[in-house]
């Protein structure tokens, strides 16, 4: 009975201590994704793969390729997850193997550099309009 | 007098997470704007500070910071240090990066010294309501890439053979395809709507080239 009373003000006290520090520290409780525009998350398989899905940063890449390169010499269609890219057609020269094969860009056994996404990232555009406009597809649905 | 010793000493506890917790928050975020006057009622409530563009792929909400190759990447912030600055998408202008040859793209994947086949020629599209026209132009869009890219699949190049509206670009049809995803957003109106409707011609953005062209000319670059 007597405890009760002795902790009730303390408890209180430091919960709103901590709710006055979150607020005036500007502390985001849910943190929002904020990567780099066009950076297209590719989770058509990585997920039940058991392996984090790939990021492809564009803006890494526009600094290097004209968009021609890629999306006209090599085929990639203009549409995030609607390549059908898997890592054998990499490592046979299609697609990212085009250039990622040792001799252009740095070969497949760096796998961890474009499977560096969070887990069940669904496939995105990252901070597209339509993203915008519609918002976000369902995590580990992965977009068709 | 227990209860006062209890409380004091509660008191003097909580101080000092306090004090813990302000400095880990306020190490933790160096450059962040200043603290919000009065809660709800801050200023710019939802425009992302400046602060807060380009941030570090480890904390950028999308890769993984446990993940070795994370680290690895190169920092956005570090690439765009210094290229032309725009008020949307990546926060770079882009075709000025590329015509004041701060990057130097490669247009073919092997060789470096391989020079785009530019297409000079605007195409002016008359718009309803109050926006001033639209001037498409070749030239900084043949630059990065191939007509293949665009003709016929999305655009048919013949004139007055394609609808295109606002809502079909949001949506990521035609011009959405790529300015609302990689290229600049539709956030930047005038860069598209730059044509006066009473013919003075002008309102063309600096350094672009003149207004509509009959003729079609093609020039590689330089």
């Amino acid at each position: 009975m007597g405890k009760s009373h002795i902790h009730k003000p303390k408890r209180n006290f430091i919960l709103w201590l901590m709710a006055l520090l979150m607020l005036a520290s500007g502390v985001e409780i849910v943190p929002q994704a904020q990567a780099e525009y066009g950076d297209v998350v590719i989770n058509n398989q990585s997920d039940k793969a058991g392996m984090r899905p790939p990021i492809f940063p564009h803006w890494f890449h526009r600094i290097r390729f004209r968009c021609k390169v890629c999306h006209a010499d090599l085929g990639f269609k203009f549409q995030a997850g609607g390549n059908q890219i898997n890592m054998l057609k990499i490592i046979d020269g299609e697609f990212c193997g085009a250039c990622h094969n040792g001799e252009i860009a740095w070969s497949v056994e760096n796998c961890d550099v474009c499977h560096s996404g969070k887990p069940g990232t669904p496939t995105q555009v990252h901070g597209s309009t339509v993203q915008k406009l519609i918002g976000k597809p369902a995590p580990a649905a992965g977009q068709k | 007098m227990k209860l006062m010793k209890r409380l004091m000493a509660g008191t003097v506890a909580g101080v000092l997470v306090a004090t813990l917790f302000a400095s880990a928050a306020h190490a933790a975020e160096p450059a962040a704007a200043p603290a919000p006057a009065a809660g709800v009622n801050t200023f710019n409530r939802l425009m992302k500070p400046k602060s807060d563009r380009n941030p570090a792929q480890a904390n950028d909400g999308i890769h993984d910071p446990t993940c070795e190759g994370t680290g690895l990447l190169q920092l956005p912030k570090e690439a765009f240090k210094d290229m032309p600055e725009a008020s949307s998408g990546n926060y770079v202008d882009w075709v000025q990066a590329l015509n004041k040859q701060l990057i130097k793209p490669r247009y073919d994947r092997k060789n470096p010294n391989e020079e785009p086949v530019v297409l000079d020629l605007d195409i002016v599209r008359e718009v309803k309501g109050t926006m001033p026209d639209v001037v498409y132009p070749h030239d900084r869009h043949t630059m990065w890439l191939d007509c293949s890219n665009c003709h016929p699949d999305i655009f048919i190049p013949e004139k007055g053979k394609n609808q295109i509206s606002m809502a079909m670009i949001l949506m990521g049809q035609k011009c959405g395809v790529c300015h609302g995803k990689v290229a600049f957003p539709v956030a930047e109106c005038r860069k598209c709507h730059s044509k006066k409707k009473d013919g003075s011609g002008g309102g063309k953005p600096a350094a672009q080239a003149e207004p509509a062209k009959s003729e079609p000319a093609k020039k590689p670059t330089k």
